[in-house]
This record gives C-alpha cells, structure tokens and sequence, in this order.
C-alpha cells in the first residue's frame, strides 16, 4: 500500500506541475501582461513604457525562469523602476530590501498579491475556500445519500414501475445544467412573479450566516444536477450486480431479499459509483462557479471568476493551483478508497 | 418435512413445461419432462448447450427470472410441491435441503466477501447458530472437501484460490447444511481435465458419506458414466431416453442416444479403419422445432407421416427397468447393427518434414510499473526448450492443460511473438525470430491458425464472404475483385457450407457453421502448416465429429501438416499420428500415437489419461488423481516441473526430482520422455486404460 | 390590438412550427414503416424512451433549420425595440412605443427580453448555433479520441502510460477554469487556438487517410486514386479551415479560403473538442483492450494484417454500439457546455441569440420578469433530456441482442 500511494503522489506532483505550467503559460501571454501593465500603471501607456514597467518587474524573463520563481525555486526577480525605487518579488513594504528572503514563491508559502483585492492571494484564497467548502458541505449531505439510495432503489429490481420512475427522475437531473435548474428553482420559488417567495433568490447573506431560507436553493441546485449523474451510476452498476451468478447463489442458500441487497450487493454496487463521485470532482467545481454566480454568494468561484474577469494573474494562479490539488487530492482518495472496496485489486 | 416416507423418491418431477416469455413470444425451453430421483440416487441429466438442462434445474430451484415460468407440470420434493410454496417457504428449503452448484466457480462466489462469510451464512440463515459454531463447522467442510490450511482459505477472498479451489469452495458451501438433494450445473466444463477429476471424485465420495441425492448436469457423457447411477438424456427441451446407466450406454434405445455415442470418439475409434459417424444437420433453435418429433430432421430412421405426425410420447422399453425412450420406433429398430460405414481411408504417409523446433525458449518479462517508480519485473518461463519436427500431412497433437505453454508456442510459430531463444525452421528458413511483420506473403499464408471459440473467431460485423475475400487479398491469391469472390465461393463449398452464406453475417451462422468459416478463411492462401487450438472444444458434441472430420477431408486433400492443440486425450488418440505432451512450458513426452497411449508413461500422461472420463462402459480406468493444482509459471518448481503432483517421485533415489532438470530420455525409437524414472521403474508400469473383452 | 391570451399564444406557437411537425411525422412515419431493414436505428423505435427521445431531438433539428430558412422565426433575433423591452408573451408589437408595423409579424409570442428583442425568435436561432456546433464538436473530439485511444489500447507499453497521462492531466483541469484561460481575446490574439485547431483538424484527414490506405493497400490501383481525392478535398477543406485573413496562420492565399471562421467560434469550437477529447479517448481505450482479445484480432494478426487495419476495421466497427451511444450523451453535455460559455459570456458575442447568453441576461431580472430567461431553459433542457431518452434508448436496444 505504501508504495502505491508514494506511486500515486509522484503522479500527482508531476501533474501538478504539469498543469500549473499550463496555467502559467497562459496567464504570462504577452497580450495579458500587456493588458495588467495598462491596468496596474497608466491605461494611455506607450508601447514602449508598458515593455519598461514589464522588463522591471521580471514579467519579461523567459518563461521557465519566471515559474521558477513563482515556485520559489529561483531566487525572486528584483529590479528598480523608472521613478527608482527598488520593487522585487520579495520586497514588502515597511520592510528593509536587505532583509528580504531570496527565494519566495509557492513553496515558501508566498502566493503573490491580487491586484483587484489589494491582499495576499492566499488571504483570499483561503477565506473564498472556507466559504465554498461549506457549500461543498451541504452539497455532498444532500446529495450523495440522496444519489446512493435512489440508484441502489431503482437498480435493486431492474425494470420495475420504481426503477421506471426514479430512472427518469435520475435522467432529467443530468439534462438540467446547473444554470438552467438554478434560473427555474428561482423562477418557481424565490420570484416575485410566481410569489411562492419560499426562498431567497440569492446566497450573499449565506456567507454570514446560512439558513435554510438563503442556503437550500444553491445547495440544491449543484446537487441536482450531480445527483442525477451518480444515481444512474449506481443503478446500472446495483443491476449489474444483481444480475451475477453470486446473487443467485446467494438466492439459492436461502438468503432474504432484504439481506442480498445489503450484505452481498451493495458493496460490489459501489465500488463504480464511489469513484464517479470522487472524479466528479472536476467538474463540481462548475456548478460552484455556476451557482455562486447565479446566487451571488462569494465563494471560491466566484472569486474564480473575478480574478479571471479582471486578469488578476497571481490570484489565478493561486485559484489554480488550489482547484487543480483539489481535484488530484480526491481522485487519491478515490483510488486508495477503490482498492479498500475492491478486494480484487492487488496493491505492490 | 413431516408428511415424507422416508421411501419415497426425494425428487419428483413430472411433464414439467416451462416457457420464456420474451419479445419475440413464448420460448418453451423445457417440454413434458419427467423424472424421479431417489434418496441417495445420483442422476445425470446429458444433453447439448441450450437443450433445456439449467433451465430444469432452476425450474427445480424456482428461480427462473423475470421471464421465466413454469407453464404446467409438478415439481415434488419429499412430496411436497415446489411450485405451490410460498416465497418462505422456498427461502428454507433453499440452501438447507436442495443446494445448488454451477459451472463458473469464480462468478459464483461473491468477491468481495471473504470466504468463510459466504460460508458461514448457511448455518446462520438456517438453523440460526452462533457465529462462532458457524466458524467451526466452516473449517470442519473445508477440510472435508480436501483443502490446505482451511483458516488461511476461511480468511481469503475469492480471487486469493485457484479455479479448482474455488469450485471445492462452492462445493463446501452446498454441503454446508448437509442438503438432501444436490444440483450440480457442469460443475467441471470451466477446470482443467486434472482438475476436474480430483473435484469429480471428492463429489462422488462426500455424496456417499452424507448420503446426498444428486441431479448431475452435463454435456460429457463420459463424466456423467463416471457419477451417476440413472440417467437422462434431453434433445432440445425434451427427455429422449432415460433409464440406468447401464441400459442407455449399453442398450440406448433412441436414435438420438446412439448418434451422439457414434459421434464422440473412444476407445477404438480410429480416423481411417473406424471414421466417426456425425450427426447430420444442425440443433433447432427453440422456436424453430419441427412438428412431431424434434429429432425428426437429423434421424437415419425418420418415417414421413409417423415421426412427424404427432407429438411423441415417452414409452417404457420392455424389459428394463424404469428406460424409457421418445420414439415411435423403438420396437422396429435393429438397435444392434452395426453403424453404416462412414468413408474409410487409406492411411496417408507422411512426407518430408516441413517444421522444425529446436530448443525453442519463449520468456515473457512483467514489469510491475513501466513509466513511473520502476519495480523489479519478473519472468515467466512460458516455454522452455521445446523440440520437434512435424512432416507433411502429419498430424501433430499437442496435449496439455490450461496454462501449459500451447497457445505461446502457437503464437510464436505464426509470428504474433518471437522466440527468445533457439530455432524455428520452416522448409529450411528460420523463422523462429522473423515476426509477422517482416515475413513474407508466402510465409504468412503457409502457416495459419483456426481458432478455439466458435463465436469469437469471426469479425462480427463484416459478411462471411468478405472475411474470406480480404484473407484472399491479403495472400494474393487472385488477380481481379470477380476472381477472388469466385475463389471464395469455392472455398465455401470446400467447406459444404451453401453459398448464399457468402453474404450473410457472423451472428446468422451456428457455432459449427462459423468454426467452417475459420477453417474456409486458415486454408484460403494455400495453408501447409494450419495450426489448430481446440478447433471443436467449444462446439456440440453432435456437431463436434463434423467439424473434425472436415479438417481431416482437407488435410487429406492438401497435404496440409496439422498441428492439433487439445487438452482431450480422446479427441486426440483418435486423429492425431503423433503427439507431444506439455506440461508448465516443457514437452514432458512425445512419440507416436500408440507409443502415448500404451504404457511406459511419463508420470504425467499417466495422470491425464486416467483423468479423461471416457463414455464407455466396457473401459476401466485406474485411478490416478493428482493432488493440488498445475504451479504458476512465473515460479516455477525446480527440478522436474512436474515434481509438485508427481506419485512416482519417491521412486527417484535421492531427491533428484527436486533438484535437477530431468534430461529427455529415448525409450524406444522416437519415443521420448522428460523422467529421471529408470527403465526397471518404466517397464513395470501398468496400462491406464483397459478394454474388457467384449 | 389587444395582447393574447395564453391559450393563443400556444396556438400560434403550434402553426408557426407547422413545417417541423410535418418533418417529425414524416420521418417517424417513415422510420417506423421500414424499422426492420434500419438497424439499431430501426430498433430505436421498439423503445419507448428512445422514440421519445428521438422525436425531443428531432423537434429541435427541424426548428433549428427551418428557423435558419426563416420559415419560423416571426423577428429579426437582434434588432430591439424600446416599446418591446420586457413585455410580457402575447404583446403586440410596435416598433416604439404607439407606432405598429404592419409588415411585421403583429405580436411577440413569447415577450420581449430586457433590450426589447423577440424571445421565441431568439430562442428558434439560439437552436441553429446549437444544431451547428454541438454535433459537429462532438464529432472532432471522437476523432481525436479514437485516432489515440485506438492505438493506446492496442500497443499498449510506454503510448498508452504517456497518452493516459496526457488525458487524465486534461480531465483534471477545471473546465470552467480552462474555459476562462483559452477563451479569452487575448488569448484569441495570440493564436493560440489557431494552433490548437491547427492541430485538431488534422485528426479526421490522418483518420480518413489511415481508414482507406489499410484497407486498400493491397489493391493500389483502387487505393491510389481515392486516397489522392479524398486528401486533396479534406486538404482544401482543412487549409481553409484554419487559414484565416489576416489572421495567426494565413497559409492559403485568399482567393483559394473557401470560408473564415470568426475568431470567437473557433476558439469556443476548439475549447469544447479539447475538453471532450480525453473522455472519448479514455471510452474509446477500454473498448478497444476488451476487443483486442477477440479471436478475430487475432486471425487477422496471423494473415499479417497491419496494425491500422485491425485497429480501424476489425476493432472499431465492433466498438460501434457503446459509442454510438456515447456520442449521443456528449452531443447533450457539449450543448451544455456551449450554454456555460454563453452563460459566462465567453467567446460567443454578447448578442448573440445562444441559449446560455440569453439565460444569462434574463436571469439578471428573474425574480420580476421570468418570460426572457425561461424559454432558452426550458429548450436547453428539453434538447440534452432528449438526447440522454435517445442514448438509453439506443443502449438498451442494442444490449438486447
Ligand atoms: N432468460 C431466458 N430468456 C429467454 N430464453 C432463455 C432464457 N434462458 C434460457 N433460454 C433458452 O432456453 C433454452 C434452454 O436453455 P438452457 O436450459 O440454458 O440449456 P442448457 O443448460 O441445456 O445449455 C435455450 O434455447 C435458451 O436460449
Ligand atoms: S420418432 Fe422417428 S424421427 Fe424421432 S427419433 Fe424416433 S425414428 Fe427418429
Ligand atoms: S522426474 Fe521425478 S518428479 Fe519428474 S516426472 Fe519423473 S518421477 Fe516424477
Ligand atoms: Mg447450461
């Protein structure tokens, strides 16, 4: 086991990097830096001074040198502005330029500064997580058992009037994008124009303090659409299942109903489902985006957004970074998981 | 259970009917069947692949699926009708007094459930014992079923046992509550022929001990003359004949019965002087049967007007006990003539040799890991230093079991791999290290292979015709697209499959009808060297003797030099003129047919011939069951590889098996043998097979 | 002139999509009178689920394109007008306010959206853009997917570790995130999507090449002539795919550019087939390890097949049901892919009728005026439910046999 999870973290820092290079690519394009000199210094800069306010402050270092930096593993860039003054990757005001580290990137825990929340990216960072990770929260309680029990329901007896029905339930969810169920659950309970007026419209006050009032509906909306997708998993996998020789055995030594489903097969049913819910994670993160958009609340996406919006470079860098380890963090758990359900997968 | 005599007969079933219901309509898969199983009687239930034996016994099981049903008839078990029990009911006697145990050991137990769980279960559902007496009573099963250390198995998860424990496993699991009647669905076909002796044996010896009734399933006659007592035999949902072993394998009194006993190879049969006699035609699908009698079509004794005139009811046969059969005829026919000679043949020489291994070694290498974090790879010896030349018109078996290095061999010898060491000659070429790629079109075409899986070996989504065509394209036979269709039809008809097939697809074809594809597509380019792995194994029985036969026609006619791969020692003492026996990637004994079969023996020859059931009531066999299972190749033991399972070794001074790599021995002329058995040991070897006097 | 009652407004609906409902009867008619000789296609209609999946997926083909032959839409989908701005459905419509024009269709059917421009219009031309890109993206990303997951699956070794790697890198990407980056104007200034289309489009003309060469290079006087036309059309296509005036990459001179896809489509195009294309390759990979086992894989190694023949005739054809479905699945989750873009406005022009911009701007006035963002929800909706009804349909029918 431990040489698996060695094999999987190596695999995972190498994608890291690999993606975080990406990321850095993109985001270190010329037309971008162009575009943070004239929103940083002087929107009528010339050419010529958006290349001196670049050059000075290292964006124009070829591009592996600049990732080095921005992972700390080179020394920061540091160069004197047109007006003389000393400005680095290190420096921080109040701070003498001598007393400044050599090296400060990601590693040394030094995420950089945003330039449109005027605060260390990691500041936001965390703070935008916590509040996503509460959403996350509710969204996984309502969703998962919801998801586990009404595939396992409806994949227990395949083609039955309940399969029929929850089947369709489970299909129509996975067709509603997340804008789409969030602009109709709106629409029927929280508009003025239907005047049910059950729930708020939006989630800005959730941030504070979330009720049921101001926090179902995005909590539901990202559910929905994620439940549809894992309950058909686990009704195709629980019918499979139902379906093998072992179930009749089990049948055929006299074991109930009740105690075939439970005890010989839902952990064979969820070995499938459980990893879809881990990979789903990727692609969670759009309907938090999507939903913190549309309900307003400032969570994590929408932070997302903003520092993409406004080409907020370090914020999304940090904002990648952080998605990218969620997403790898959970398909680790997911395999290791895997092979815990699994007894069938030989660990070296 | 209390309104049983203990007399009466534990099973009852009578003109039990039972039907699919599916889209297409009612499939009746089971039609007026009867039988009776007494207490301690084991009976064999024979017939081809989807002639109704399963569904009989998931009849008897009540578990027939959503769309399945019983549609008349009784099932009684000690009296009492299964097929009026409440759910509850069934739910106690399921497991506690009728156990059941199927072909697929692996898919029966569940794998993510540690096996002393699944055992357990029994006893706890049923009489609601402790856990701890359930453990107990699990280790004492599993010893009696003859497994190694029963706490490391009880501890394990399925996958951690090989197929052979596995299925004594299942077996455990059946006897657990010391059933009355046990149901046992082919519970060899998917083990090796070793394999499946030693759990045949163990089924035959703790049904005596517990006096269990059995209902045995299976296709093999010679497996079910091994187990059974009585017998039925059932042909496309009926029971034809059924009677005491002894009566039907003896004095079978239904036409159906006597072509499939002249259609299997046994002892006797020889492919020039004694041809098998194939049953003509095809098995009818179950909703395209013919009126009257369903055997009709592919009978020598059909009568236009009375065989199809009616349905045909069971009659006793006069003078036996309890035989009876399904046929108009019974009383008219000479059951005892002879069968209508098939076309004899002269025995073919053989010509000079066209192949040549020598010393081929074929190793793969594992690795654990191959981008990230390395690991140290491991080798798997598949074959080590395999010998022999093969003549034209020769025909070659190759015997061993699942594992032992036949089908590497055969890759290696049409190029899918190279060997990693020694020499492949054909007609003076080396080609031992030549991989398809870089061989050319006449090498390509010359030696070419005819896959074991009927249902597998054709693309199926491309006509037969095409499939042909494109291997005629390949071969570069055939100037114009109008010559090579005219080349395939002929191939058709080399064949005897009819030309319209030219156009149909795959999955229209029967099993048999698609193996004749395979073997039309192998001989398109001229084939001289035509590699057969299991051609008929996955076939019917009835349509297996056709198939052989038609690689022999054209053996025959194209002096083609056939390399037989089998694990079946029947099939093969009937075709093959010589054979070489394999065992964990060694050629353990080869020489000619007679010199195989006729003792002196490797030790392990001796093991499989003994294990091979044979469907022959005048043959005795000595018994020769080897212990555990054939050793991983990726550990070999040393020494002899077959040193594991050998009961000969204690007659090896020292301990020689164990250490040393035994040399091939010349025993007679051509006759060789990987033994370190010395001549006196040899000579006093016994023959495994006798035949009575008749 | 009086606004319409909900019942009208139905009524007019229904005529307007007259020529779509003669479409729709006419092909399930059609299908169903000859189901037996159409295959899997023919068998859809044994199923329930399928056939109304089928007919949901149909009713937005024909809207899309007799929407685009103008046989439907009642408004030109982008001009507003100051007296229409979010007007409830029925109202009749007036240029400004007190001035009706008797050319024009004389109502909005479905209300005006907040910069007064004609609801159902946009939705009917929202469904042309989907019609056009979705399947079309789809079919690039299993290109690519089956051009890589063939060969992955059937060499195995160090290809298959390093493709795998490229893949899961991609699948663990946000897409949102990767959306954001790619599309983008400045990124769209650097080209950048230029070259990845570059790239892209190679894929169907490597395809088609390797698919005709394996199988008739054996015959070379039919393969020649056929593979030097079908290079030469696709080749022509291809170069005026990419070459774009004035653009990044400006290969063919432009009076040989058969057409210009602005910068903005390509990029969305681009993004979408980058985003699809690894779960494609990873299907299209354990499909093909299953199939390469088969016995007739092995039959045409032993006639010295190449491997591209055993990878395109023998292993592909055979995959074809699973992937048939699964392409049905991923034309509805592209649909909502294009609509998260349109919904972040990313890529398509702001004014642009796509369903996701058009939620996106009438959400902003959901809670008064619920008519403008509706309807594109509702047809997204209905679009993606059919094409999951038809894929099920399709899976379970060709699991029967
Ligand atoms: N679930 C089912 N649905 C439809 N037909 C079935 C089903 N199970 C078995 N059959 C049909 O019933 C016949 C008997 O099958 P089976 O009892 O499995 O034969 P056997 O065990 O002798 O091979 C076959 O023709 C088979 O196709
Ligand atoms: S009834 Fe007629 S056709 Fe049937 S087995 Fe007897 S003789 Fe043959
Ligand atoms: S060498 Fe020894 S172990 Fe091997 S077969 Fe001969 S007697 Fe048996
Ligand atoms: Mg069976």
């Amino acid at each position: 086991m431990g040489t698996f999870i060695l094999r999987r973290v190596w695999v995972m820092i190498l994608t890291a990097l690999c993606l975080t290079f990406i990321v850095f690519f993109l985001t270190n394009l010329y037309p971008n830096l162009e575009k943070l000199a004239k929103t940083q210094g002087n929107v009528r800069m010339s050419d010529e001074q958006v290349q001196t306010w670049l050059e000075t402050r290292g964006y124009l270092q070829p591009l592996p040198v600049k990732y080095g930096q921005w992972l700390g593993v080179l020394p920061g860039w540091q160069g004197v502005t047109t007006d003389g003054r000393a400005v680095g990757q290190c420096l921080e005001p109040g701070r003498p330029p001598e007393a400044a580290p050599r090296f400060c990137g990601v590693l040394q825990g030094d995420w950089g500064n945003s330039s449109v929340f005027k605060e260390p990216v990691w500041d936001i960072v965390s703070k935008r997580l916590g509040l996503t990770g509460k959403l996350m929260f509710w969204v996984m309680v309502l969703m998962v058992p919801s998801a586990l029990l009404l595939g396992v329901l409806a994949g227990m007896r395949e083609g039955s009037r309940t399969d029929r029905t929850l089947s369709t339930f489970a299909i129509t969810t996975t067709a509603t994008p997340e804008y789409v169920s969030g602009v109709i659950l709106i629409a029927v309970f929280a508009s003025s124009a239907v005047g049910l007026k059950w729930f708020k419209g939006t989630a800005t006050s959730a941030m504070e303090d979330a009720t049921f009032e101001n926090f179902f509906l995005p909590v539901l909306t990202i559910a929905l659409y994620g439940m549809g997708y894992i309950a058909r998993m686990t009704r195709a996998s629980m019918a499979e299942v139902m379906t093998q020789q072992y179930i009749r055995t089990a049948r055929l030594k006299g074991v109930s109903f009740p105690n075939i489903v439970l005890k010989h097969a839902l952990r064979n049913a969820l070995i499938a489902p459980f990893t879809v819910i881990m990979l789903q994670f990727p692609w969670l993160l759009n309907g938090v985006v999507i939903v913190e958009t549309l309900f307003n609340y400032k969570g994590f996406g929408w932070t997302l957004v903003q520092a993409a919006g406004n080409n907020d470079i370090e914020l999304l860098l940090g904002v990648s970074v952080v998605s990218v380890f969620v997403v790898l963090v959970t398909q680790l758990i997911s395999d290791i998981v895997y092979v815990y359900l699994n007894p069938r997968i030989k660990v070296a | 259970m209390t309104a049983w005599d203990d007399d009466g007969p534990i099973l009852e079933i009578e003109n039990l009917s039972i039907s699919f219901f599916t889209r297409a309509g009612e499939i009746p898969a089971v039609m007026d069947f009867s039988c009776t199983v007494r207490p301690g009687e084991a009976m064999g239930l024979v017939g081809e692949s989807g002639c109704g034996k399963s569904t009989v016994a998931l009849g008897v099981m009540q578990d027939l699926g959503v769309n399945g049903r019983i549609v008349s008839g009784s099932i009684r078990f000690k009296g009492r009708d299964l097929n009026e029990m409440s759910a509850d009911e069934l739910r106690r006697i399921r497991g506690r007094e009728i156990a059941m145990i199927y072909q697929e050991p692996m898919a029966s137990l569940n794998p993510a459930m540690r096996v002393g769980r699944q055992l357990m279960e029994v006893p706890m559902i049923h009489e609601g014992v402790s856990e701890k007496e359930a453990r107990a009573r699990a280790l004492e099963v599993v010893a009696d079923v003859k497994l190694p250390d029963p706490e490391r198995i009880l501890r394990s998860y399925p996958h951690q046992l090989s197929g052979g424990q596995q299925q004594r496993i299942v077996i455990a699991m059946a006897l657990m509550a010391h059933p009355s009647l046990l149901i046992l669905d082919e519970p060899t076909t998917a083990l090796d022929v070793t394999v499946e002796a030693a759990v045949v044996e163990l089924v035959k010896d703790l049904g005596k001990k517990y006096g269990t009734s059995m209902l045995f399933i299976s296709h093999n006659l010679g497996l079910i003359l091994e187990t059974c007592d009585r017998i039925c035999v059932m042909y496309s949902g009926e029971a034809v004949e059924t009677g005491s072993i002894w009566d039907v394998f003896d004095r079978m009194r239904h036409p159906y019965t006597q072509a499939l006993f002249r259609s299997i190879p046994l002892p006797g049969a020889d492919k020039n002087a004694r041809p098998l006699v194939a049953v003509p035609g095809n098995f009818p699908l179950p909703h395209e049967r013919p009126p009257g009698c369903n055997f009709g079509p592919r009978c020598d004794y059909f009568v236009d007007g009375r065989c199809d005139g009616q349905e045909i009811p069971m009659v006793p046969v006069a003078g036996d006990d309890r035989h009876e059969s399904r046929c108009v005829r019974v009383d008219e026919i000479d059951w005892d003539a002879p069968p209508e000679a098939g076309a004899r043949h002269a025995a073919t020489e053989p010509g000079d040799v066209v192949l040549r291994m020598d010393d081929l070694k074929k190793y793969y290498e594992v690795a654990a890991n191959s981008l990230f974090g390395g690991g140290e790879s491991k080798v798997i010896k598949a074959n080590e230093s395999i010998s022999f030349e093969a003549r034209e018109s020769e025909t070659l078996a190759i015997v061993g079991e699942s594992g032992c290095g036949k089908s590497t061999f055969a890759k290696v010898l049409l190029g899918l791999e190279t060997a990693t060491d020694g020499e492949i000659t054909l007609d003076n070429r080396s080609i031992g290290d030549v991989p398809i790629g870089r061989r050319d079109t006449k090498t390509v075409s010359d030696v070419q292979m005819v896959f074991q899986n009927p249902f597998d070996t054709l693309n199926p989504s491309m006509t037969v015709g095409r499939q042909i065509v494109r291997a005629l394209e390949i071969f570069g036979v055939g100037e114009t697209e109008a010559g090579r269709r005219a080349r395939m039809l002929e191939l058709l008809d080399l064949v005897k499959l009819p030309r319209e097939f030219a156009d149909r697809m795959p999955r229209q074809l029967s099993g048999g009808q698609k193996q004749r594809v395979g073997i039309a597509r192998a001989f398109a380019g001229g084939a001289r060297i035509v590699v057969a792995d299991e051609p008929v194994s996955a076939l019917d029985v009835s349509v297996q003797a056709a198939v052989t036969d038609l690689l022999m026609e054209l053996q025959r006619t194209e002096n083609t030099t056939l390399l037989f791969i089998s694990h079946d020692l029947s099939i093969v003492r009937y075709l093959a003129d010589r054979v070489a026996v394999m065992y964990l990637g060694h050629i353990v004994e080869t020489g000619t047919t007679e010199q195989i079969f006729a003792p002196p023996y490797h030790p392990y020859t001796e093991a499989l011939l003994s294990a091979v059931p044979v469907a022959d009531t005048r043959v005795q066999k000595k018994s020769v069951v080897l212990e555990g299972d054939v050793p991983s190749a990726m550990d070999p033991p040393p020494g002899c590889p077959f040193q594991t399972r050998c009961r000969w070794k204690h007659k090896v001074p020292g301990n020689r098996c164990e250490t040393e790599l035994p040399p091939y021995r010349d025993l007679s002329d051509g006759h060789r043998s990987l033994c370190w058995l010395d001549d006196a040991e040899l000579a006093a070897m016994e023959p495994v097979i006798r035949t009575a006097a008749e | 002139m009086e606004p319409l009652s909900w019942g009208e407004i139905v009524l007019r609906i229904l005529g307007l999509l007259t020529p779509v409902w003669i479409g729709l009867v006419a092909t399930i008619a059609l299908s169903i009178a000859f189901k037996r000789r159409l295959g899997l296609y023919g068998k859809l209609f044994d199923s329930p689920i399928g056939m109304v999946g089928f007919g949901l997926v149909m009713f937005w083909v024909f809207t899309a394109i007799f929407g685009a032959m103008d046989l439907i839409v009642t408004h030109d989908a982008l001009s507003q007008s100051a007296s229409m701005k979010n007007e409830p459905p029925g109202t009749p419509y007036s240029k400004l306010i007190g001035d009706p024009d008797p050319d024009a269709y004389p109502f909005y059917l479905l209300g005006g959206d907040n910069l007064g421009r004609d609801v159902f219009s946009r939705v009917v031309d929202g469904a042309w853009i989907v019609i056009q890109i979705a399947p079309l993206a789809t079919l690039f990303a299993f290109m690519v997917g089956i051009t890589l997951g063939l060969p992955a699956a059937y060499y195995g070794g160090r290809l298959d570790t390093f493709l795998s790697f490229l893949a899961n890198l991609i699948l663990a990407f946000p897409v949102i995130l990767l959306f954001y980056l790619l599309v983008t104007p400045e990124i769209v200034a650097t080209g950048i999507p230029s070259y990845m289309a570059a790239v892209m489009f190679v894929f169907p003309i490597l395809f088609a090449t390797v698919l005709l060469n394996s199988r008739y290079h054996t015959r070379p006087s039919v393969r020649t002539p056929v593979l030097a036309a079908v290079i030469a059309v696709l080749g022509w296509l291809y170069l005026s795919l990419i070459s774009e005036r004035a653009g990044a990459l400006e290969v063919l001179p432009s009076w040989l550019d058969l057409f210009d896809i602005p910068g903005g489509i390509l990029v969305v195009f681009v993004s979408v087939v980058f985003v699809n294309s690894p779960t494609v390759f990873r299907i299209v990979r354990g499909i093909a390890m299953d199939i390469k086992t088969r016995d007739y894989v092995a039959a045409a190694q032993t006639r010295g097949e190449g491997a591209w023949y055993i990878m395109l005739w023998e292993i592909l054809p055979n995959a074809r049901g699973p992937l048939i479905v699964d392409f049905c699945l991923r034309v509805g989750y592209t649909t909502i892919l294009l609509g998260t873009l349109g919904f972040f406005g990313l890529g398509l022009p702001p004014e642009s009728p796509d369903w996701g911009s058009t939620i996106n701007e009438g959400r902003k006035l959901l809670s008064i005026y619920l008519h403008p963002a509706l309807p594109p929800a509702l047809a997204l909706l209905s679009l993606v439910l059919g094409l999951n009804l038809l894929a099920d349909g399709l899976r379970e029918e060709s699991l029967r046999d």
